[in-house]
């Protein structure tokens, strides 16, 4: 991919400095308006009945008593969703997650919906619905559901798992290169682990919330909390049978999506509530539906195998990597197999992916989707080679890195690339040689992830005053605006604050995709750059109008039109103001698939202390590096490194659905599925490095996903070092530490 | 729902006695409202206890102290006489929730609520602590680990009112100390915890002593079992080896999200030996 590179290296003005963000006053006073926040005259409220069972057939469901109460105006079943989705099975498995059809397929399932003049008049009505289940067996585990004798989660799933029959393996996928077998038997050193991750949820602090609005002329509108506004108009037209033109769908401040707000599941409900009582209807999750009815990552269980030479030279890999998908087949366990040995340069090397469906929730994105689990287990096993064979785990990874011209186990080849660079930088980092106190431990990993480009559009709109109206389609997630801002002032040469960046509605702009795969500042920053080109060539032509001189002739620089011979610049302000005379306003425009996306890596360090009478664990020290590319605005790079390594901490140690015999979630609330508080974390340290990706005109990376990478393993090194066990479920909550430090000491009793 | 603040205790009683549907009391409401909001209870009548006279008093009595039913645990901390007396106490009522629930929650509501969790209950019932009731019947005390007889269920009938927690004067040399476990570092709830209260005779050898564990049965246990493991001794490491051992045995908890058996039994153990080995040093410091 051919991109225009001229800029990599040069020297930024504007990029790369902390400028205030343009939404941090609201977001701080409260003015800030997200998906609950917006109201419609004559709304109603929904709300939606889900499953208690984890698997049930659906014999009938009796709405009559909730349709006749008092302002109840709207009752919907999957029958006011009817099918038509004519044959494509990815957009009938979000209509049949969105709303059970004949089956409820895990515990919190949607199964009906009211609308109502309130939420007190919606809970009953709710109450008032009767629905008869007769329920069936359930299974909840990924190696559980992969038995023969397992309950059929899904009996249109077929695959080549069970070739003919019924199973829950619906794909199974392999990557790699190489003689996996020959490679082995070079081994002089073989290792063999197994290792399980629990299901975790990306615990953002915004529920779901939309506004919904159908008319009887068939125009739609919603407002909604989402990390793609015209992928939800295009998800939620074609399940409504709308034309996409008739549905504005406006994104509205996001309170944290990580992949959780790429999926529609209340908002067709909510579109199909406001149709039916030709209202407006506003429906917002509560926590417990967010837990038990969004889409959290999938828990999984991995095999991995490895084989090193004496001298540190890693001749062969294998993983098997097994995802779960909730109730519907996903693309998980394929990502796992292709993240999973992407770090390494390695002659022989395989991973198979199973995509695992059980009564779970569908499965989202969850940052760098699937990449940590495949992480965990590679990273273990990594460090615990460089154990056995005597090496320090840096080294040991330095000397298998991937490097520029890398063959990567997933097919490409890499270009420049930032992991040699990375763990030179750990090498030489003071945390690597600082004191470990009593029961502290130590570990490092490494972490990679792909990076997305994608289609993009961005409006560069010029006013009358010189200021400049940004107009871009990539849902501000982390600080973008603030980015794109910069990016456009310093091509435009003007200062920061006369830039205003707007994440524009579905109607006001062309087709973006979503804001997933670290692709908002990279995509949207590379259309800003174009756009903004487009824009300095009209004002060239406007100045070379106004001289009346060819446009060749005319310059732009610092913000200004220049020419020889001419004393006078033009600066953008009085280009601006004359514009009505000299062609009308002036405006840039670019659309563009961002392709080039440069893969990303990270590597992390981590001290901890473990308890070994209470098995609990504290994060003591804790150090990210990473490649950004260009780090555009460092504090929200910063900001992105630290999220990451907090969110990973959290699954590291403590995060995990819990579910009862009933297959029912035992902790769909924030006090038992515990994400980290502020006095569990450390003060999150960071380095970024900078290798420019050739691809993008200012060498730009998206940095968003891969500190979440390295932390299950960088942890687990480190409890493991620091516990005197080798810790292979996660989370490593404080059950599970000191059961393994007990029978580790039982083991250890009996061979003495 | 109906509710009301009435400004006397009789006033009260008379309305809590005479309710027809569910009524309930509210102190600090951190429990109560939390639950009217997820659906679990529906009042027909809440009878706020904030009003009544005394309640939100901290008084020195001459048996001790007597801490009003409306007092915040925020509160409890900022009494000098009352942390220097009884600090483990104190340390278990604010390890209740964060600053915002402090500012609200009550020990008498952490009593009543019945939690197996809760906080305060096994510091006061080491403590010896006596709950206050005031109701149609008249006036009583009752030791506080009479007031729970299960999971959300209590002793107290219809129309009681705690009024007050008492505590006893401390004896010199006398030391308390409560630790919780849970997976967290705050905001949590315990998984297991102990709470300890010890008195040292001559030569600081324990005279006096009283272990009690929470979060590991349907009510809170104490264990004098434990407590004479380590009367007679200096917590030298065979007595405290034998405390743990006593706590072990104690506990019939159950396997949940938020622990199992074998961890809660292990880990109360540990907490009870560490809770043990702080009140000692609180109490050898004392004169
Ligand atoms: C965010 C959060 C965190 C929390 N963390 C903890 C924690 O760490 N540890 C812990 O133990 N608890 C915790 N809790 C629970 C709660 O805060 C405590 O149990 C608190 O002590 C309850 O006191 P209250 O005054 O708010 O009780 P209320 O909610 O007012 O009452 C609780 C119950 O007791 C009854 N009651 C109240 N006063 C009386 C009285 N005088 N006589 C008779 N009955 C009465 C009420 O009717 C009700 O049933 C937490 C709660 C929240 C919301």
């Amino acid at each position: 991919m051919q991109h225009d590179s001229k800029f990599t290296n040069q020297k930024f003005k504007l990029v790369g400095t902390r400028v205030m963000r343009p939404d941090g006053v609201d977001k701080v006073t409260g003015r800030a308006r997200y998906g609950a926040d917006t109201f419609a005259p004559g709304q109603l409220v929904g709300a939606i009945l889900r499953s208690p069972h984890a698997h049930a057939k659906i014999r009938g469901i009796d709405t009559r008593r909730a349709e006749k109460l008092a302002g109840v105006k709207a009752v919907i079943t999957s029958a006011d969703l009817p099918d038509l989705t004519d044959g494509d099975a990815e957009l009938y498995n979000v209509l049949e997650n969105c709303m059970a059809r004949g089956k409820a397929l895990y515990d919190g399932h949607a199964v009906a919906a009211v609308a109502a003049s309130d939420a007190e008049t919606a809970r009953k009505a709710l109450k008032l619905i009767k629905v008869d289940y007769k329920v069936l067996p359930h299974v909840t585990d990924v190696d559980e559901a992969m038995k023969p004798a397992a309950p059929i989660v899904q009996p249109r799933v077929r695959s080549k798992y069970r070739p003919g029959k019924r199973t829950n393996v619906a794909g199974v996928t392999t990557y790699g290169h190489g003689d996996v077998d020959a490679g082995f038997a070079k081994a002089d050193v073989i290792i063999e682990k197994s290792y399980k991750t629990e299901q975790v949820h990306q615990g953002y602090i915004e529920p779901h919330a939309c506004l919904a609005s159908v008319g009887p002329d068939g125009q739609g509108e919603l407002w909604v909390t989402t990390q793609g506004q015209f992928a939800f108009r295009n998800r939620c037209a074609a399940l409504l049978g709308m034309e996409m033109s008739q549905l504005k769908v406006t994104s509205s401040e996001i309170g944290g999506g990580f992949g959780g707000k790429t999926h529609v599941w209340a908002e067709p409900v909510a579109l199909a509530l406001s149709r039916k009582a030709n209202r407006p209807v506003k429906l917002v999750m509560s926590r417990e539906d967010v837990f038990r009815a969004s889409g959290p990552a999938s828990s999984t269980s991995i095999d991995v195998k490895l084989g090193a030479t004496r001298g540190g030279r890693i001749v062969a890999a294998h993983a098997e990597l097994r995802y779960g998908g909730g109730a519907f087949p996903g693309i998980w366990g394929e990502i796992g197999a292709m993240a999973a040995w992407a770090c390494y340069d390695i002659e022989n090397v395989r991973s198979v992916g199973y995509e695992v469906v059980v009564n779970r929730p569908k499965v989202a994105a969850y940052r760098a989707p699937s990449a940590p689990m495949a992480g965990f287990a590679v990273e273990s096993t990594v460090t615990l080679m460089a154990e056995k064979l005597g090496i320090d785990p840096v080294e040991f990874r330095l000397k298998n890195a991937a490097r520029e011209g890398t063959r990567a186990s997933y097919g490409p080849t890499y270009g420049p690339i930032g992991i040699v660079p990375t763990l030179e930088a750990v090498k030489k980092h003071p945390h690597m040689r600082a004191r470990l106190g009593k029961n502290q431990g130590r570990g490092m990993a490494c972490g990679f992830w792909f990076n997305f480009g994608g289609q993009t559009c961005a409006d560069l709109a010029i006013g009358e005053d010189g200021t400049v109206a940004l107009s871009v389609g990539t849902v501000d997630v982390g600080g973008a605006r603030a980015s794109l801002s910069l990016i456009a002032a310093e091509e435009l040469g003007i200062p920061y604050e006369q830039v205003r960046c707007n994440i524009a509605d579905t109607a006001s702009l062309g087709y973006n995709d979503m804001t997933d795969g670290s692709r908002g500042t990279f995509s949207s920053g590379m259309a800003t750059i174009f756009a903004a080109r487009d824009a300095i060539e009209q004002l060239r032509q406007r100045a070379a109008k106004t001289w009346g001189i060819a446009v060749k002739n005319v310059a732009w620089k610092d913000g200004k039109a220049i020419a020889k011979g001419k004393r006078k610049s033009l600066t953008l302000k009085e280009l601006a103001e004359a514009s009505s005379n000299t062609g009308g306003p002036i405006s840039g425009h670019n659309q563009v698939v961002a392709d080039g996306a440069g893969v990303s890596f990270a590597s992390h360090i981590c001290d901890v202390e473990v308890d070994p009478e209470t098995g609990a664990t504290k994060v003591v020290r804790y150090t990210v590096v990473q490649d950004a590319g260009k780090a555009v605005h460092p504090d929200y790079v910063e900001g992105q490194f630290q999220g990451g390594a907090a969110q990973g901490i959290g699954w590291a140690l403590n995060e995990e659905y819990v579910y009862g015999e009933d297959g029912r979630l035992q902790n769909p609330g924030f006090l038992d599925y515990r994400i980290p508080v502020c006095s569990d974390l450390p003060f999150i340290d960071t380095q970024i490095l900078e290798i420019p990706n050739p691809n993008h005109p200012y060498g730009i990376r998206g940095v968003g996903e891969t500190s979440i990478v390295p932390p299950l393993a960088a942890i687990a090194n480190a409890v493991s070092d620091a516990a005197g066990v080798r810790m292979t479920h996660v989370p490593m909550s404080p059950p599970r530490i000191l059961a393994a430090i007990k029978s580790s000491r039982e083991e250890q009793e009996l061979t003495r | 729902m109906r509710y009301e603040a009435p400004t006397s205790t009789r006033e009260a009683i008379a309305l809590m006695s005479g309710a027809k549907g569910d009524a309930y009391l509210l102190a600090g409401g951190t429990d109560l409202l939390v639950r009217m909001r997820g659906e679990f209870i529906d009042p027909d009548l809440v009878v706020d206890i904030k009003r009544l006279p005394g309640i939100q008093e901290i008084r020195k009595t001459a048996r001790g102290f007597s801490i009003g039913a409306g007092v915040p645990c925020a509160a409890l901390g900022r009494h000098k006489p009352l942390l220097r007396a009884w600090p483990g106490v104190v340390e278990a009522a604010q390890l209740i929730g964060s600053d915002q629930i402090q500012g609200r929650c009550t020990i008498a509501g952490n009593l009543c609520n019945a939690s197996p969790a809760a906080d305060s209950v096994p510091a006061l019932v080491a403590a010896t602590a006596k709950a206050v009731i005031v109701g149609p019947g008249g006036r009583r005390r009752l030791a506080v680990e009479k007031i729970i007889t299960g999971p959300g269920a209590t002793s107290l009938g219809k129309g009681d009112i705690v009024s007050a927690i008492e505590l006893p004067n401390r004896p010199p040399k006398s030391g308390d100390a409560y630790l919780r476990f849970i997976p967290r570092t705050e905001m949590d709830i315990a998984v297991c915890s102990a709470g300890v209260s010890l008195t040292l005779g001559p030569r600081n050898v324990v005279k006096q002593a009283r272990v009690a564990l929470g979060a590991v049965a349907p009510t809170v246990v104490l264990v004098p079992k434990a407590a004479r493991a380590i009367v007679g001794t200096r917590l030298e490491d065979d007595a405290l080896q034998r405390l743990a051992a006593a706590c072990e045995a104690a506990c019939s908890p159950i396997d949940d999200k938020r622990g199992t058996v074998e961890f809660r039994t292990e880990v109360a153990g540990v907490l009870a030996r560490r809770a043990a080995v702080i009140a000692y040093e609180r109490a050898r410091k004392k004169r």
